[in-house]
This record gives structure tokens, sequence and C-alpha cells, in this order.
């Protein structure tokens, strides 16, 4: 049988600086979506901390433990990540394996904030984004997920698809946020 | 214009797909007669003022919702999770 070498999203294609922000790629290990069944929230709720140490993210939050996170990732759905998601959660909750359905990258340096304004539709400022902070929106025409890791870093998700589409606005936008100095 | 998901909060207008009317949440029953189904595919009141309508948060949560707006102060006026006015 023959030897399949994987190829991550991005690769090639990263590491990129321009000006005052970096954007690399992630590697976030396994990635479930998990969707609760209606009526078992609170039963997920505790299997996830029993499980990962974890509780449900309230909506446009993401939590963190032990090597995993847990993303709010759309209405009644959080994205697991970092670990295999245990057997036992799918009593409560619809699970998919999405780990080679998203590029992930992380985009950091004091100049990320001004990138991103120029490309996602909502105020994404530490005051009111601050670390731990999630959403769903779009960034330039790709439906994403935006989390705020630390003061000058965020973690972005699109389809793997639009990979390509994701770095080169990104380029275009750090390049245009570098010009205004 | 904005609306206010009330899950992910406001958000630009470019992030929702507009439906309709949200006659969708008040569907007849099977047997309930060709002029309630009528009125239910056909007929809308296209109101100057106060509407109900279904939109859906495409670019954000994936939720739909109910959106109370004018339409001609485009002053929207209330917006809920379809699911839990349904419900
Ligand atoms: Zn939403």
């Amino acid at each position: 049988m023959a030897e399949l070498t994987a190829k991550s999203p991005c690769a090639g294609r990263l590491p990129l600086t321009i000006g005052a922000a970096t954007v690399t790629e992630e590697t976030l290990g396994p990635m479930t979506s998990i969707a609760p069944y209606r009526g078992r929230q609170a039963d997920l709720a505790a299997a996830l901390a029993a499980a990962h140490g974890l509780g449900w993210p309230q909506p446009n939050r993401s939590l963190t433990g032990a090597g995993v996170r847990l993303i709010w990732f759309g209405r009644d759905q959080a994205l697991l990540t970092g670990a295999v998601a245990d057997p036992a959660l799918e009593d409560m909750a619809a699970l998919a394996d999405q780990s080679d359905a998203w590029a992930a990258v992380r985009l950091q340096g004091e100049a990320a904030e001004a990138v991103l304004a120029r490309l996602v539709p909502v105020d994404l400022r530490r005051a009111v984004f601050a670390p731990g902070a999630t959403l769903r929106s779009q960034l330039g025409h790709m439906p994403a997920s935006l989390t705020r890791l630390d003061d000058h870093g965020f973690l972005i998700l699109v389809y793997r698809s639009m990979a390509g589409t994701l770095l080169h606005d990104l380029k275009t936008a750090m390049e245009a946020a570098a010009a205004r100095g | 214009m904005r609306i206010s998901c009330p899950l992910c909060g406001p958000r630009d207008r470019r992030e929702f797909y507009y439906r309709g009317a949200a006659v969708a949440l008040q569907r007849p029953a099977a047997d309930a007669g060709e002029d309630a189904w009528q009125a239910y595919v056909f007929l809308r009141d296209n109101p100057a003022g106060v509407t109900r309508d279904l939109w859906y948060h495409a670019q954000g949560c994936g939720a739909w919702l109910v959106v109370t707006r004018d339409t001609a102060s485009h002053e929207i006026l209330a917006t809920e999770l379809a699911a839990e006015v349904a419900s």
C-alpha cells in the first residue's frame, strides 16, 4: 500500500511577514464539530467536563484546557481541537470529524487588528474582543471563524478549499496596513 | 443597515440572507383547504410599515431569525431566534 504524505492546507506558502504582522500556519491536531441533540445540552456539558475538562462554550466564547480548545462555532455548535472527541459524547451530540476540512492560521503582531479591520465587518479591537473571544463572520467574502488568542494574536479558520484566497486577502490587507505606517 | 443577532450581536446586513415574510412559521395543516394554502403560498401584505421577515445569519452563527422592522423608516424593532418563536 502506498505511503501517503499529508500536506497541510498552507504548505509552502507560510510564514509571511509584512510590516508589523506575521501569518503562520497552525497545526491544531484532531478537529471535531459537536452539535448537541435537543434537550441534551446539560448532559453534554457534564460529559465534556469529565472527558476533556471543558464545559460548553457560551456564544462568542472559546475555552482552553490541557492541549485542547473548544471554540463556539455557531448556533448549538462548537469545534473541539487538539484531542479526539471522547466517544461517550456521541450519545448527546452529533460529532463530525473536521480535521482535514479547515485551513488554520495565526495572525500575530501589532498590526493584526488593523489588518483584520480591512477584512472583517465586526469590531475586533481588544476592548470589545478580548483573549478567548471568538465569532463567526466573514473575512473578505469567505465564511470564517476568528478567535483572539492574546493581545496581538488571532486564530483564523476558513474552509480548506479557500486557503489560497485567505492568504491572498491577508497579504493584500497586510501590505495596505504596512503602507499606512 | 445592521441586524442584532440574538447570538452574535449587531452585524452588518451583508452577513444575512433574506427569505421573506415570516409566514413559514404558520404553515397550515395538510387538510386546511385550498383557501388557506393559497394564502400561505401566494398572498403577502407588503406593508408600508411594520413587517416580520425571516432572515438567515448565513455568514455568522447559522441561525434563522424573525426580524420585526419598519419598511418606511428602516428601523429594526426586534430580532428573535426563529426556533424559539416557532416552538
Ligand atoms: Zn448569529
